[in-house]
């Protein structure tokens, strides 16, 4: 089904490939010894390569984040809402970079990728990779492109956790930190579903312990386990009921087990789907990620101490039914930032969609985030007439 | 800038840290990082307040200051204003103490409910004052404590809080000569400096 363009759209897009064959130590003590890293970018860098924007993805995202792949693509770009001409994120304006992570399965290295020391699929042999990980690999891009210093490192959740790591790993090379729907650390109760999730695809018959690739099979039912759990908490139990509240798919009540009520058969597509695009070992990576994140455990577990030596400023927003990663997680960080001494703006956008309102265009998260990147661009033209 | 941020400007000290609750649209937080070089935060609540906040590149926090301050530590604050937001809390005594707990000096500006216009209209009317400057009919007004300079003293008697400096004003923050012969019955704004 060819769309039309829409003319606030990037448009026509294709991701690149950028190969590296440095090695990348890693937090497990392993390395990378070669990686690739598959990347899009959106609008132009300037000549005092100023004005670039890191886009860093959530736990099922990737590096397209805005614009088509082609004519036939249903939809757009995952973040596409944000990301284009006149956006909150204005490719006018701003150069912008998005990758899939290490680990990922969208083309960048990952579980799915040929061991070359083994000329077979890494599998459950991929080293874990820690957000600090990705954030090195992601300093290493910006060398690539010849970018010393964002002018933002922007991302939710997962990604807002990355944005966060940034700017206490790399304190110089980001003027602002944008951090959305994100925690500072996970809580038990994540930890907690994000193990339910594990355990859904490794006891899958045909996990094969990750090796499911040799097998010609993939841990479908597993896969679909996790990511239902997952959707039940990117949701808020009022915006779950606004959607399906108890509707029957046929109008009555059937006496079986098959799904009938709307949201039973709302789950089962989004798993289905998700268990299509996506790989188990993966996912296994990512919620570990997500687990072991913890940017103040090596400053005593003093969440200030760790922010006291960031250079940037940061804008942090939540939204009030999140309840995965809730307004009071993201106030644990403003609270941090002002302890520290640091700029930050915070906002508490009054939203029913639970977690998955940071990706939805809702008109005061949009108001409030162009109005920050606005002043984002606008320092990038104070900069040059100095 | 608004009068009343034109009289609090010169209590603060440059390069200090300041917080400013209730912040409104930024414009002293933005007067003072531009000119006197201090680091500032706001607190505000309103959507348009913050909005027009993060345009001026002012550091806003979006929080209902009623839900407390307790994240903030002892003294992190040279001073913490509250520009015509006191008599909008739920508990002002509590606000005042937090005030003077997060911030070593603290500055506050509220109308005085004493004025000789509003005991007027009272008393002649029987009805709660309504005026340019107190806008609100009862039911809908958000300024739930109204107080006067006398009873805002008698509160620093008893919580041992130290007036460093007052400034009475009329309702367009002007100062006039007369006032001072009696402000609880001739000022209309007080602005305050006050410390532990």
């Amino acid at each position: 089904m060819p769309v039309e363009i829409p003319h606030d759209s990037v448009g026509l897009v294709s991701p690149r490939v950028e190969h590296f064959d440095t090695p990348l130590e890693l937090a497990c003590g392993r390395a990378l010894e070669q990686y690739d890293l598959v990347i899009e970018t959106y609008g132009e860098l300037n000549a005092e390569a100023s004005n670039a924007i890191l886009i860093c993805h959530a736990l099922s995202g990737n590096h397209h984040v805005a614009g088509y792949h082609s004519l036939e693509d249903r939809k757009p770009g995952w973040w596409d809402s944000a990301v284009g001409p006149g956006k909150c994120i204005d490719t006018q304006r701003f150069f912008v970079v998005a990758l899939n992570n290490l680990g990922g399965c969208h083309g960048s290295t990952g579980p799915k990728s040929l061991n070359p020391a083994t000329g077979k699929p890494y599998g459950p042999d991929f080293p874990i990779i820690t957000v600090t990980d990705w954030v090195n690999s992601q300093a290493r891009l910006a060398d690539r492109l010849g970018i010393q210093q964002w002018a933002a490192v922007v991302g939710g959740s997962l990604g807002g956790m990355q944005a966060l790591q940034w700017s206490i790993s790399y304190p110089e090379r980001l003027r602002h930190c944008v951090v959305i729907a994100a925690a500072p650390k996970l809580s038990t109760q994540n930890i907690a579903f994000n193990e339910v999730a594990r355990q859904a695809i490794s006891k899958d018959p045909q996990f094969f312990q990750g090796h499911y690739y040799e097998q010609g099979v993939v841990p479908k039912t597993g896969l679909m386990l996790a990511r239902m759990v997952g959707h039940i908490t990117y949701l808020s139990e009022d915006g779950m009921r606004e959607k399906f509240g108890r509707e029957l798919r046929s109008g009555k009540i059937n006496f079986d087990f098959h799904p009938q009520f709307e949201i039973e058969s709302y789950l089962h597509y989004q798993g289905e789907q998700f268990s299509t695009v996506f790989d188990a070992n993966t996912y296994l990576l990512m919620t570990k990620a997500l687990d072991y994140f913890d940017p103040a455990a090596e400053f005593g577990n003093d969440l200030t101490a760790a922010l006291s030596q960031v250079k940037c400023r940061f804008f942090v927003v939540s939204f009030t039914t999140d309840w995965r990663f809730s307004p009071e997680r993201s106030r644990e960080i403003v609270d941090a930032l002002i302890d520290a001494g640091q700029p930050v703006t915070y906002s508490e956008i009054e939203a029913a969609h639970g977690h998955d309102a940071f990706l939805i265009p809702i008109p005061r998260y949009m108001e409030v985030f162009s109005a920050y990147m606005q002043r984002v661009a606008a320092e990038i033209g104070e900069e040059h007439a100095r | 800038m608004r009068a009343d941020l034109d009289l609090v400007k010169d209590w603060i000290a440059p390069g200090s840290r300041v917080l400013d609750l209730g912040c409104g649209e930024g414009e002293l937080l933005n007067y003072l990082v531009n000119e006197k070089q201090v680091r500032g935060y706001g607190i505000e609540i309103h959507p348009e307040n913050i909005l027009s906040c993060i345009e001026k590149g002012v550091n806003v926090i979006e929080k209902d200051i009623d839900q407390g301050l307790m994240s903030i530590r002892n003294n992190s604050f040279d001073t913490v204003v509250m520009s015509h937001a006191l008599q909008t809390m739920h508990r002002p005594d509590l606000i005042v103490d937090e005030m003077l707990r997060i911030g070593k000096e603290c500055i506050v500006t509220f109308p005085n409910f004493a004025h000789w216009r509003v005991r007027s209209y009272l008393f002649l009317r029987g009805k709660m004052p309504v005026s340019k400057f107190l806008s609100y009919t009862w039911y809908n007004t958000p300024n739930i404590h109204f107080f006067t300079f006398k009873d805002f003293e008698e509160l620093c008697v008893e919580r041992n809080i130290h007036i460093l400096d007052r400034t009475v004003v009329d309702h367009e923050h002007r100062h006039r000569w007369w006032i001072h012969l009696w402000p609880n019955m001739l000022g209309e704004i007080a602005i305050y400096r006050i410390t532990r």
